[in-house]
């Protein structure tokens, strides 16, 4: 079993943080990786990017969003309890590079998985300007942590209940438009993605995002995962997480996101009644 | 002494037993076992009818050289007991050999029996004796070596793995398997179906060989939970890859990632190993079309067709560029499939997928094939007919047209030679690769095959192994 040593409620409870006794998995992690939890005997392996390792207290940290029966089931796990199974580290690590001026965008859960990359990256050498949104104020995660990585931070929120009142995009216009950065970072939800993308594009910065395809078993065995990325197949568990971001098919990814929603709301309204 | 004509006569006389099964409709409803297995009177009148052959052709047929007649005698005199021992002599697995082996092709299908008549039930009497063993025997364990203080690596728990853990362990060294997913049996538990290899009787395999004392560490992906070279670094001094070919192969034609699309390997592992075909008991979901198609003719084929008709498909359609005589799974697995309801079209191959506008697909366009000269493999190859494109209603397509070598393992291990398609080199006689202390076997050499040929690649590599670990390389 692997061991929870320290559990946070951030956004009103609809975010939960885990850090997770995994030292094997702690010592080996790179900055974009991720790896595949299971809760228990019936539950489903789903993948989490880390957002942060300590190797030596052999700790890793997942950061998830309740959306559907797996995590509303994870939430339940209280300090002490643990995880059946968790695997990893998987995926590709994050390319760092000192390139001169970078720019990090993070949306809702994206900026956990953005963390570890936007401080590797300032810590190479890159001045980093950060900017990340949220619908409103208290889903906003990581605020703090987000200054310390980067050397600017920008706030957005959807409604305006905080910093910027607009999308992430307004402000990576204006950052953009100063014509000095070097290289992008995009996580967040996929529409934020490819919205980000297709701005970065039109002044030609070469943008990383980071894919969050259905996953089954994470080590390149299934397909499930697989996302079109420049007219070739990939498989977003070994080749990826993270991806070219002018060469995504982003509405490919939408649509087989909602491959089981029928089968997911079944389960977690299921679950919702049971928990209640 | 030779046999009297009389006894001679009434063995003779004995017909095949048949093998007592669900009826065809019954089953393709249901995830349990089709065959019910011998009663303990029918093995003893089968065991009748074998020759006990000076020469046995059966053991020269067999990948692990059992010793058939040896087991079959002791079942004629009712010793299940010592029969099951005496299997484990040359096979750990018989309880998994005995249901899913190609005995056709191998022990019997070099019965001399079976020259004239119907070859002797090799496959079901082995099946016998290992579940009588399971449910009546004492647990009793094989002897094994004095410690040698050797500590050995396996890489994946399949069929080649666990047979390496098995023979190593009796001969006395320290033996660890490293399993990428989270239950262990490779294949055997996310390939092979319910209905064909219970995972319970997969379960207790496994745990026989750790109740011999093999450690089975599960969520290890070598590779990048660790490598081969840290393994050594830890003290291993001989590690076997049996990983397998883990690479799905999809087919690149308009429409491949439509929702409902599935590789072989994601349908059966989530159906198998995840367990969704019982679903919502467990958590993973799985699509249940009711119009399916399966492309290919393997056994995987045949198990991904036969999966989707317990699921509640109204239609199960095998769709096989080549014709029957080319179909490369076992008789008996398409037999079953047809008993089933399982339809076959031969000489089709699909040129596009049809989606809905919520990305779903919904049909396939095909064109018919003729069959024209041998390609690489030696089997006739197909060419499209012109104008022959017809559709195929279909909500859910399974691609079960083969696997490759997944890389996690091998691009992340130095001094490993490859062939170009991905699989390891290694000496034919020793099973050694080109990296001093890693041997390997099963199809991450051959490319997909059989469990029981991965058995035998198992069994070749730990001759070698121990013969290393007490002579050297």
């Amino acid at each position: 079993m692997f061991k929870i040593v320290n559990r946070e409620e951030m956004s009103d409870g609809t975010v939960v943080l885990n850090d997770i006794e995994a030292p094997k998995i702690a010592r080996k992690a790179k900055p974009g990786q991720f790896v595949i939890l299971k809760a228990n005997e019936t539950g489903e392996r789903i993948p989490l990017t880390m957002a942060e390792t300590d190797p030596e207290k052999g700790t890793i940290t997942v950061i998830y969003q309740v959306v559907g029966k797996s995590t509303a089931l994870f939430k339940t796990l209280q300090v002490g309890d643990g995880y059946q199974d968790v695997i990893g580290p998987l995926g590709k690590a994050t390319h760092i590079e000192k390139v001169g001026n970078v720019v990090c965008v993070g949306g809702g859960t994206g900026i956990a998985v953005l963390h570890p990359i936007t401080r590797a990256l300032k810590e190479i050498g890159n001045h980093v300007t950060c900017i990340i949104g949220a619908r409103t104020k208290d889903l906003l995660i990581l605020e703090d942590r987000m200054k310390a990585a980067s050397h600017e931070l920008h706030v957005c929120t959807d409604d305006g209940s905080y910093g910027h009142h607009g999308f992430v995009t307004d402000v990576l216009k204006e950052v953009l438009e100063k014509g000095e950065t070097q290289q992008a970072v995009a996580i967040g939800p996929v529409p934020m993605m490819k919205f980000v993308s297709l701005m970065t594009k039109e002044y030609d910065v070469p943008t990383l995002v980071s894919l969050n395809p259905i996953m089954v078993d994470g080590t390149g065995m299934c397909g499930g995962c697989r996302v079109t990325v420049g007219g070739q197949t990939k498989f977003a568990c070994v080749d990826g997480p993270e991806f070219d971001g002018h060469k995504v098919d982003y509405d490919e990814l939408m649509l087989r996101l909602q491959s089981y929603c029928e089968n997911e709301k079944q389960c977690y309204e299921e679950f919702c009644i049971m928990d209640s | 002494m030779a046999e009297n004509a009389a006894k001679k006569e009434k063995r003779e006389k004995i017909p095949r037993q048949p093998m007592p099964e669900q009826e065809p409709k019954v089953r393709a409803k249901n995830f349990d076992e089709v065959p019910f297995g011998y009663s303990p009177e029918a093995a003893v009148k089968e065991a009748q009818r074998c020759l006990q052959c000076k020469k046995p052709g059966c053991v020269t047929g067999c990948p692990v050289e059992v010793d058939i007649p040896g087991f079959i005698q002791l079942i004629k005199e009712e010793k299940f007991t010592e029969s099951i021992r005496h299997i484990w002599q040359k096979n750990s697995l018989p309880a998994v050999c005995g249901r899913v082996c190609p005995q056709e092709i191998q022990c019997e299908g070099m019965c001399i029996v079976g020259k004239k008549g119907e070859p002797v039930a090799i496959g079901n009497l082995e099946r016998f004796v290992a579940d009588w063993e399971r449910e009546n025997g004492t647990g009793a364990l094989p002897p094994k070596a004095d410690p040698t203080g050797k500590k050995v690596a396996v890489v994946g728990s399949g069929p080649a793995g666990l047979t390496v853990a098995g023979d190593l362990i009796a001969k006395g060294h320290e033996v660890t398997v490293f399993e990428a997913f989270h239950k262990s049996g490779g294949v055997l538990v996310y390939g092979i179906p319910e209905f064909r290899l219970p995972k319970d009787i997969v379960a207790q395999e496994v745990n026989f060989l750790e109740r011999l004392g093999v450690k089975i560490e599960c969520n290890q992906v070598v590779g990048r939970t660790t490598t081969i070279d840290e393994l050594f670094e830890e003290g291993y001094e001989a590690v076997f890859i049996g990983v397998g070919a883990g690479l799905p192969v999809l087919l690149d034609v308009p429409g491949k990632n439509l929702i409902g699309i599935y590789s072989a390997n994601e349908y059966l592992t989530r159906s198998n190993l995840m367990k969704a075909y019982r679903f919502p008991e467990y958590d993973t979901p799985i699509i249940k079309g009711k119009n399916v198609v399966t492309l290919g003719a393997g056994n995987v084929a045949m198990d991904s067709a036969r999966t989707a008709l317990r699921l509640g498909a109204e239609n199960s359609r095998i769709v096989y560029r080549r014709s029957r005589t080319e179909v490369p799974a076992r008789g008996a697995e398409v037999h079953h499939a047809e008993q089933e309801g399982v339809e076959f079209f031969f000489l089709a191959a699909p040129t596009k997928f049809i989606g809905d506008d919520k990305g779903r697909v919904i049909g396939m366009e095909c064109l018919k094939m003729e069959l024209g000269e041998p390609d690489a493999s030696g089997r006739r190859r197909p060419v499209a007919i012109e104008g022959s494109e017809f559709e195929l209603e279909c909500d859910l397509v399974i691609v079960a047209v083969g696997t490759g070598a997944n890389p996690i393992l091998t691009q992340s291990t130095d001094g490993l030679s490859l062939n170009k398609w991905g699989y390891i080199d290694v000496d034919e006689k020793t099973a050694k690769t080109t990296k001093k202390g890693v041997w390997a076997g099963g199809d991450i050499v051959t490319g997909s095959a059989t469990v029981i040929l991965a058995m035998g690649a198992g069994r070749i590599a730990a001759n070698s192994m121990h013969d290393y670990l007490t002579l050297g390389w």
